[in-house]
């Protein structure tokens, strides 16, 4: 809050800084911690399995769950109202769409150039 | 009479000239929202092409330890991207890359510091937090550079390309690493999310110079700091997407 003194129209700071909350800074660390070991075992993963489309499967899912926690907690998204967070969440599904369209394509072009 | 005195109010500043704010989040926010929407169909549009062009190429089925680079076949990301500086000829398969996610990670946790920071009213704190992030930012871009000078001028044995020709390195139309458009969409992937850091960056150094000029005190509340945040943690969101679909798959 700032306070102007309407006579001399000099403006005067009276912030006071509010008190740390320390669960809030531990959650914020904690969603690091879990973003961080998530990465880690995709490592693990990269060097440990062979290449298969279960590999791939789980390498998608790891990297939906740290979106999640970006998006959700980072982001705040997820303690936004239910209007916001299913107006950005619901456009997402034409991602999905596309994935599968192109998905097809591509195997539908390799066929053509390597029958 | 020198008791006069206006008091500003906090939270005004949120509601829209309708006296109140749609979805409760300020205009700002919402729109910052709606962008990043849109950049992530940007985004996604890429990536989506990478695996369409990559699927129509044949894919490298031999044991790892027998790989080299060909035309022939679509490139193993962890064979490509191996090196670390002042490493040389070590190989090392994905390590860097891994360092570049962790430092875009954690200057994340440091953005949400700073939005905590602002929250509180704290301005020391959303000094410090903010240059952190700004640290955090110049440092991947610095490695993003150098990995982009390692690609472009290649290994010490090169590969071979489609005329027999031994080719060092990467351009747009032809590489050592496989097909022309591997590097191609390399170039174009991490170089379109290396922009946006890049101005994400920028957006931030305005910020923290408006921090430390006391503007946003006077103003009275830091929600641009929470707007640019949301920008930060999007980069910082692609490249956890880029990270898996261009490198570990």
């Amino acid at each position: 809050m700032s306070i102007i003194n309407i006579e001399t129209m000099e403006e005067t700071s009276q912030v006071v800084a509010q008190p740390v909350d320390k669960e809030k800074i531990k959650k914020i660390w904690k969603v690091a911690a879990i973003l961080a070991i998530v990465t880690l075992i995709e490592f693990v993963i990269a060097f440990t399995l062979d290449p298969s489309g279960a590999k791939a499967f789980l390498f998608i899912a790891l990297t939906i769950v740290k979106a999640f926690y970006i998006v959700a907690e980072f982001m705040h998204l997820g303690h936004e109202r239910r209007s916001l967070i299913m107006s950005i969440l619901l456009p997402i599904t034409f991602i999905i769409f596309l994935i599968f369209i192109l998905w097809y394509q591509g195997s539908a072009i390799f066929d053509l150039l390597y029958p | 009479m020198s008791n006069t005195a206006i008091v500003i109010e906090e939270g005004a500043e949120t509601m829209w000239s309708g006296g109140t704010a749609p979805m409760k989040a300020s205009y700002g926010k919402l729109m910052m929202w709606f962008f990043l929407l849109s950049d992530a169909f940007s985004f996604s549009a890429l990536l989506i092409a990478y695996g369409l062009i990559r699927f129509s190429h044949p894919a490298y089925d031999g044991a790892l330890e027998d790989f080299i680079f060909s035309q022939s076949y679509w490139p193993v990301p962890e064979m490509v991207f191996e090196a670390v500086p002042f490493l040389h000829g070590v190989h090392l398969p994905l390590v860097f890359v891994g360092i570049m996610t962790f430092i875009l990670i954690l200057s994340s946790v440091t953005m949400v510091l700073a939005v905590e920071a602002g929250h509180r009213m704290d301005r020391k704190g959303v000094e410090k937090w903010m240059l952190w992030t700004i640290v955090g930012g110049f440092t991947f871009l610095g490695c993003q550079a150098w990995e982009w000078s390692h690609f472009i001028h290649g290994t010490d044995e090169g590969g071979r390309l489609l005329d027999g020709s031994i080719f060092f390195g990467a351009n747009l139309s032809m590489n050592q690493y496989g097909p022309s458009n591997f590097a191609a969409l390399f170039f174009f992937i991490t170089g379109f999310h290396g922009f946006h850091v890049f101005s994400g960056v920028m957006l931030n150094f305005a910020i923290f110079y408006q921090t430390v000029t006391g503007k946003l005190e006077r103003v009275g509340h830091y929600e641009m700091v929470e707007k640019v945040g949301l920008y930060w943690h999007f980069v910082d969101l692609v490249w956890v997407f880029v990270f898996t679909f261009f490198y570990l798959i």
